[in-house]
């Protein structure tokens, strides 16, 4: 009865958590070593931590799991959505303000 | 302490001292009514700790009335205060205070909790559902809500109320410039109830999403139903940026942190961001469930499906995200870039024309309809101009560079009461009388409900279209008093009498509500209206598990298409056999814990520290008391199924 | 009579089990929108230093290296509770939450002697409104943590006294998603505020 209730396997939890070592070495090593300037570096950096939010998502959290329709997934996507919207909205609003400081 | 406690009660006004006494008399007869009927049992048995929906909506609605009515009479109050050049009935700081608290009573603690009350009550009934997702959580959000709203206005008899405006900018509203308790109170009252709201959110949510009749698909839910779906959305992303944006303030309060502070490197524009990126989708939290409301009293009053239900939908859906892209045209003026004005420009009056789809379609469902003019017909159709006017003016006002002639002005005044009270208000009214007999078992009288009507509309005209006048002769908001030579005072003294009509509309509702109960007719069919959504197809009021058998649903309008193709609940005799129907036990948690966040507010208000933590610990020890129980449901068995429903004459 | 009501039962446990998930996703994304909110706040603020010391002369690589570790090690054992859950062995459903909790106090005891090394040089909540963002973004996440700490161990003892039931099959379940979920929003802080503030 609980089995669409499936939470992974052994092997997708090692996965997911290698991969998160990496992602989580590679933007420290990138940073020491100042591979890039500091406007690329940035993007990568944060690229890299959305990759890494992905693998989490799907590897420790299984969204893909459950049952279908899958509202939890629509809720996530739209709760990205507004985090975006929060974040950069308020740094472009918030932009005039830290020029007059 | 010896200084604080000099300023702990509230001293030196009449009226307040007026208020103090009333309030020791209304709580003296409580009690001793309580006691001399030994109700306290009851009390606790039937209402503290009940987690049916049914009763908790009750609940909230008796709450949201009172809260009507204390925010009323700081509206009058005010009205009072400014009918006249240089009166000195209130000093500028009592004005201050009482501007802020009416704003923040009106629109959290009168709207937020009316809308839950029909959430509460409407929403299981019109789906199918024998309760909501999470019935612990949902006592819980009631006592949290209950608890703020005490917490914030005990600050009028204890410690002082607060007085930086509804949304308390900084600088005004940091320690710097409300060093008081009251903006503390202002911050733990609405951060303890605002908790509650977004329980609320997601549990409607969920319920909608998961415990709909077996059948019944989204694109055939009530309208109603869909535009709660909405609001709940709007308040799950919304909702938690209040919570930061107050959290912060008492961070910098408290710690003496510079986050909004002008000193230290702090922003106080960061917050006007914030709490606009909540203010804003707020007023369209609470106004999604009214245009529900409107949907469904056009569609059952004028006999037909509504017109357009897909553009209903949509243009719902549309709202309740769009209105989060928006909320810079509070703050045009702040000097923003030009791109970042016409860019919120832009979005604000986009989301006009959502809007302007539902008036339309309403107009064509009445269109030809067979038209019965009961009483909540008559404040939809008193609804559709006003809120022509409100959404009008509101356009005029998205116009950025037109926004800084009429920024802060009375024009701005006029402008979102006539949409926070003909859009949102009449809404709450009109669905307050359309489900009452569902709630209580008979309609409120005609008669009375007409008066309350004419006097409420014509005293909202009155009160409020002269002060478009007094924003473009320059009179701006928040001042407490005007000199002869402004001109001003024959369009305040005009409205200033149509606010004290609006006091009487609420007197007469008053009369209305108790005049009813003795006298009002009884509904004995469930069906009073002749409706056409499965809250109709049970008695009123609703039995304890609300549906002996869960309904089917093969079409939208379910319970109209069940009367007319004689099936389901239209034909009681032909049901099948009944079985034991699962429901939650009732709880003295929800209760205790939001006493104790009480406790916590009010420790954190004065900064009694010790007092805080006991209270957090409180509260702590109440959840893992919860996580600890184990039967929290039982059954209720077929015998008792059968007696209730044959009482109610559903057995053949 | 007793046959309906037993295959009702199974009937209404099965939706609540999904309800509590679904409830709990929602919840998670409004945690999100809590988040995002101190992001803001913090992007904001960064560079308001009001002429003392930024991020790159406070923050030691060393330290937070090392809590990133530590949480990601305990998102990953709060994991293998969940697997040993599913194949029903109580001993290693409790030795890994026992794991995961130890993993999750060293952090927050990380944590907390970051925060007060730099109150002692002069870094505290009160100097200036970088840090003041600084302490209220990682700070709320350090209250998530230390509030999941009570809860997974509220939820080993109903393990140890019931078992592995319905009941606490979904609270394991749950506790653990919060629990990844606050490693998820470590990645974001490690990465806009350790690592931007070194840069
Ligand atoms: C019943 C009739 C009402 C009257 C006569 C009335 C009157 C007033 C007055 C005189 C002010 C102060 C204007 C100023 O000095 O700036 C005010 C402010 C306000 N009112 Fe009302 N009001 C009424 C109902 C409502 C309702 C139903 C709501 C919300 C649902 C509401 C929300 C507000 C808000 C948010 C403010 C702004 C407070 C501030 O400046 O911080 N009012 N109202
Ligand atoms: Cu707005």
């Amino acid at each position: 009865m609980h089995s669409h209730e499936n939470h992974g396997s052994a092997k997708t939890y090692i996965l997911g958590f290698l991969f998160s070592l990496i992602l989580t070495a590679l933007p420290l090593w990138l940073v020491i070593q100042h591979v890039m300037n500091k406007a690329l570096l940035t993007v990568a950096i944060l690229l890299i931590a959305v990759l890494q939010l992905i693998i989490q998502f799907f590897f420790f959290m299984h969204i893909g799991e459950g049952e279908k329709p899958r509202y939890h997934v629509m809720a996530l996507i739209l709760g990205a959505v507004m985090v975006f919207t929060i974040v950069a909205g308020s740094i472009w609003i918030m932009t005039f303000n830290s020029q007059v400081h | 302490m010896g200084e604080k406690a000099k300023g702990f009660f509230v001293t030196g006004d009449p009226l307040i001292y007026g208020a103090d006494v009333s309030i020791i008399i209304t709580l003296l007869g409580i009690l001793v009514f309580l006691t001399y009927f030994k109700k306290w049992g009851w009390l606790w048995r039937e209402w503290l700790t009940t987690v049916d929906h049914k009763k908790i909506g009750i609940m909230y609605l008796v709450s949201s009335l009172l809260m009507l009515f204390r925010g009323g009479v700081d509206a009058l109050l005010m009205r009072m205060q400014l009918a006249m050049p240089n009166t000195h009935f209130l000093q500028s700081q009592h004005y201050n205070e009482i501007f802020t608290t009416h704003g923040t009573i009106m629109i959290l603690f009168m709207a937020m909790p009316f809308m839950f009350a029909l959430f509460n009550i409407v929403i299981p009934l019109q789906i199918g559902a024998r309760d909501v997702a999470y019935p612990f959580l949902n006592a819980m959000s009631f006592w949290l809500f209950f608890f703020g709203a005490l917490l914030f206005n005990l600050s009028f008899v204890i410690g002082g109320s607060p007085d930086a405006g509804w949304l308390s900018y900084p600088p005004l509203s940091e320690l710097a410039g409300s060093p008081g308790p009251g903006q503390n109170f202002y911050i733990w009252g609405i951060q303890i109830s605002g908790i509650g709201s977004l329980a609320t959110g997601i549990n409607f949510l969920v319920t909608i999403l998961k415990m709909r009749a077996p059948g019944m698909k989204l694109m055939q839910m009530p309208l109603f139903t869909w535009s709660v779906l909405s609001s709940c959305i709007t308040i799950i992303f919304a909702f938690p940026v209040l919570t930061v944006t107050l959290a912060l303030l008492f961070v910098d309060r408290f710690f003496g942190a510079h986050i909004f502070t002008a000193t230290g490197g702090g922003n106080p524009m960061m917050y006007v961001n914030l709490i606009w990126m909540w203010g804003h989708p707020e007023v369209y939290i609470v106004v999604l469930p009214a245009f529900g409301i409107y949907s469904e009293i056009v569609s059952t009053f004028s006999k037909k499906k509504i017109f357009g239900y897909k553009s209903m939908v949509f243009s719902m859906m549309i709202i309740s995200v769009l209105g989060y892209f928006t909320w810079v045209h509070h703050f045009f003026t702040m000097g923003a870039g030009a791109d970042v004005n016409t860019f919120f420009a832009i979005t604000t009056m986009a989301i006009g024309i959502p809007t302007g789809v539902k008036i339309f379609n309403w107009l064509f469902t009445m269109f030809r309809g067979r038209i019965s003019m009961t009483q909540p017909m008559l404040w939809t159709l008193a609804f559709i101009p006003c809120f022509l006017v409100g959404g009008a003016t509101g356009v005029m006002l998205a116009a950025a560079p037109a926004d800084y002639q009429y920024h802060n002005s009375y024009f701005l005044i006029a402008h979102f009461h006539q949409t926070l009270i003909g859009g949102v208000v009449f809404g709450y009214l009109a669905g307050l009388y359309y489900w009452w007999p569902k709630m209580f078992g008979f309609k409120l009288n005609d008669r009375i409900g007409k008066w309350a009507f004419w006097t409420w509309n014509i005293g909202f005209y009155v009160c409020f279209m002269p002060q478009y006048a007094l924003g473009f002769m320059g009179m701006t908001r928040r001042v407490y008093t005007y000199g002869w030579d402004m001109g001003w005072a024959p369009y305040n003294m005009v409205s200033t009498a149509g606010a004290f009509l609006m006091g009487i509309g609420f007197v007469f509702q008053v009369w209305q509500i108790l005049y009813s109960i003795k006298h009002g007719e009884r509904d004995l069919t469930g069906d009073p209206w002749n409706g056409r959504t499965l809250e109709w197809s049970i008695p009123s009021p609703a039995p304890h598990y609300n549906f002996a058998h869960l309904p089917e649903v093969k079409s939208d309008d379910a319970w109209w298409d069940m009367k007319n193709h004689r099936y389901g609940a239209a034909v009681p005799n032909k049901m099948k056999e009944y079985a034991p129907i699962h429901m939650p036990k009732n709880s003295g948690i929800p209760f205790l814990m939001s006493a104790c966040w009480f406790v916590a507010g009010f420790g954190l208000t004065f900064e009694w520290i010790g007092v805080g933590i006991a209270g957090l610990a409180g509260v702590g020890i109440c959840l893992l008391a919860r996580s600890f129980q184990r039967n929290t449901d039982y059954y209720i068995p077929v015998d008792e199924i059968k007696a209730t429903e044959s009482s109610l004459g559903r057995v053949v | 009579m007793a046959q309906p009501a037993i295959s009702m039962d199974a009937h209404q446990e099965h939706h609540h089990d999904t309800f509590k998930l679904l409830g709990f996703w929602i919840f998670l994304v409004t945690d999100c929108i809590i988040f995002a909110c101190l992001f803001a706040v913090y992007a904001v603020l960064r560079t308001h230093t009001d002429g003392d010391l930024t991020g790159r002369e406070l923050f030691e690589v060393k330290g937070f290296t090392a809590e990133t570790l530590i949480l990601l090690a305990s998102s990953f054992t709060s994991g293998l509770a969940s697997l040993a859950m599913q194949k029903g062995s109580k001993k290693h459903l409790l030795g890994w939450l026992t794991v995961t909790v130890l993993l999750g106090l060293s952090f927050v005891g990380l944590e907390i002697t970051e925060f007060a090394k730099m109150a002692s040089e002069g870094a505290a909540i009160s100097t200036n409104a970088f840090l003041s963002s600084f302490f209220t973004l990682v700070g709320t996440h350090g209250l998530h943590v230390s509030f999941g700490l009570i809860w997974m161990t509220g939820v080993m003892v109903q393990i140890g006294r019931y078992g592995i039931d319905a009941h606490t099959k979904e609270k394991v379940t749950i506790v653990g998603l919060y629990w990844h979920f606050l490693d998820v929003v470590w990645i974001f802080i490690f990465t806009v505020v350790y690592l931007l503030g070194v840069m």
